[in-house]
């Protein structure tokens, strides 16, 4: 997609790596954009409930005040969207993915996020256990915002941010690896930012 | 707020033109999602970095979805039951 | 004139930079020659790609201000505070300076004279750019078509194209402009000093009996409001056209 070169033009600033933390390809902005797919779903918090199910020995559902009191977290990391913005430092409050996996126990091998207005993304469950994943409710301090994914998101900051499902209202458990929405749309399946898997073949 | 950031699917015609060959935002899509037929240009439009997202304005399905990935096109038009081009 | 859907692929042309002329303090009018352009319809827009040395791009949109009468093409570009392509078009670009547009693009939020009328156009800052094509276009034409235009700015400053609009409605008393001025207003204004709201509207539009055809343009806010309004009051929604520009207004 190579075009003429315009005299003058040189796009914004982009930052140098921070000591090692800014993967390849990528630039820190102090911002926090919002990328939709579609409209932002509104739900109103009593009929609102998130469920872990599929390949599992137990399913179970949680309300909001149910997933409120489950055990918690606060944590701060640093997140990676493939459009080259990089966030550092983002402080987050969730019950972190190993808790609820730990109610269900899985069977299946592949995690397939559901969210309202319908948007999926596909991960392995390796990519979610050992401390690496949360359903997140808070960020920077106040309830997470409906458009950065509230009332809760998926948060997998170690790889890029479409894994990070807005919204999320069910994680299916599955046998078999099922490419979600950008997924299949050219966008790599597993999306790690050090590797810059951004696009498919990658 | 980002739904401030949503387009008519006039925002889609360069793209659309790039894959399609033609002029687009009069081209009419019957809905897979809830039937209705409407021109591409009553759509709502979501085109941010990573691809193209055009849903009906009606039932919010995505009827059209595209990326530009490496110089090929990913197109998907499950949300399209019919796609009516006009050639003149 | 070339006709909307003409079975081509879109290609990236290059336009050189003719002349540049101020508007309003945030918005300037660039004029580009383009050797082969092939004619537009009034309200459709181009995509602008600029390049850096080290093969960055940025593209957007913006809509065509110049008549398709006009052997010129011109764009009407609003400064985006902190923006990443409108200040090099505005602040860095010189005349004789050559960049890469494509177009025209749109078929469905257009007007041509022989469509008739009447029209309502309503535009909220920037979205005055199309419907300023339709305007310019239905003078060029000779057209006949009664027009209404109501047009949001912050203040008197801002309006853009303001002397010319005046010129325009001075030349044809079938074509009127209703100004209102949401910031701040001068101390001898006459006209409204408000958002546009449902009832500005039945003041305003023409009654739906007229079956006017109707373009709004703007921040999307603005837009979805105008044409939920229009809806209310009776308008039938396959005849208002909108164009949204964003949140930022284009």
């Amino acid at each position: 997609m190579a075009g003429f070169v315009t005299r003058g033009f040189r796009g914004r600033r982009r930052d140098p790596d921070v000591a090692g933390r800014v993967p390849p390809g990528q630039y820190v902005t102090p911002d926090f954009p919002v990328l939709s797919a579609g409209p932002t779903p509104r739900v109103a918090l009593d009929g609102w409930d998130f469920g872990v199910g599929g390949e599992v020995e137990r399913a179970q559902r949680w309300s909001w005040e149910e997933l409120r009191a489950l055990p918690s977290e606060t944590f701060t990391v640093d997140i990676h969207c493939v459009t080259k913005w990089s966030k550092l430092d983002t402080v987050w409050e969730g019950v972190s993915l190993d808790t609820l996996l730990e109610l269900v126990e899985p069977t299946g091998d592949y995690v397939v996020a559901h969210c309202d207005g319908g948007y999926t993304t596909n991960l392995p469950l390796e990519d979610v256990t050992g401390g690496k994943a949360w359903i997140a409710y808070a960020y920077d301090g106040e309830p997470l915002a409906p458009e950065h994914g509230g009332p809760a998101r998926l948060l997998v900051p170690h790889l890029y941010l479409w894994k990070s499902a807005k919204w999320v209202r069910r994680l299916e458990i599955v046998d078999d690896d099922r490419p979600g929405f950008w997924e299949t749309l050219g966008y790599h399946n597993r999306g790690d930012p050090w590797l810059e898997q951004r696009y498919h073949g990658d | 707020m980002d739904d401030e950031s949503r387009l008519d699917g006039n925002a889609a015609g360069g793209m659309l033109a790039e894959v399609f060959a033609f002029e687009m935002t009069t081209a009419e899509i019957v809905c897979a999602g809830c039937g209705t037929v409407a021109p591409v240009g009553t759509t709502i439009v979501y085109a941010h970095g990573m691809g193209t997202i055009v849903r009906c304005a009606t039932c919010d399905t995505a009827v059209i979805r595209v990326a530009q990935v490496r110089g090929r096109y990913w197109l998907d038009l499950q949300g399209t039951r019919t796609l009516r081009i006009e050639t003149s | 004139m070339a006709g909307t859907a003409v079975p081509r692929r879109l290609t990236w042309q290059l336009a050189e930079v003719a002349a540049s002329n101020l508007e309003t303090p945030e918005t300037t009018s660039l004029v580009f020659d383009v050797p082969d352009w092939p004619g537009h319809l009034p309200g459709q827009h181009v995509d602008v790609r600029l390049t850096a040395e080290d093969g960055y791009q940025a593209q957007r949109s913006y809509s065509i201000a110049s008549p398709p009468e006009n052997p010129r093409l011109v764009l009407t570009v609003e400064r985006v505070k902190d923006g990443e392509v409108s200040p090099f078009l505005l602040d860095e670009l010189r005349v004789g300076d050559r960049l890469e547009l494509r177009g025209p693009i749109g078929g469905y939020f257009t007007w041509e004279a022989a469509r008739g009328g009447p029209l309502l156009l309503v535009a909220g800052g920037s979205g005055i750019v199309p419907l300023m094509a339709m305007i310019r276009h239905r003078f060029a034409a000779s057209g006949d078509a009664p027009v209404r235009v109501l047009y949001s700015s912050r203040t008197f400053i801002d309006v853009i194209y303001r002397d010319e609009l005046a010129y325009l409605t001075g030349l044809d008393s079938a074509v009127e402009v209703i100004h209102t001025l949401t910031r701040a207003q001068p101390a001898d204004w006459q006209g409204y000093r408000r958002r546009i709201d449902k009832e500005m509207l039945a003041e305003v539009a023409w009654p739906p009996a007229d079956r006017p055809h109707v373009f709004v343009c703007g921040p999307t806010p603005l837009v979805e409001g105008v044409a939920a309004a229009l809806t209310e009051l009776g308008h039938d929604p396959a005849r208002v056209k909108t164009e949204r520009f964003g949140p930022s207004g284009g």
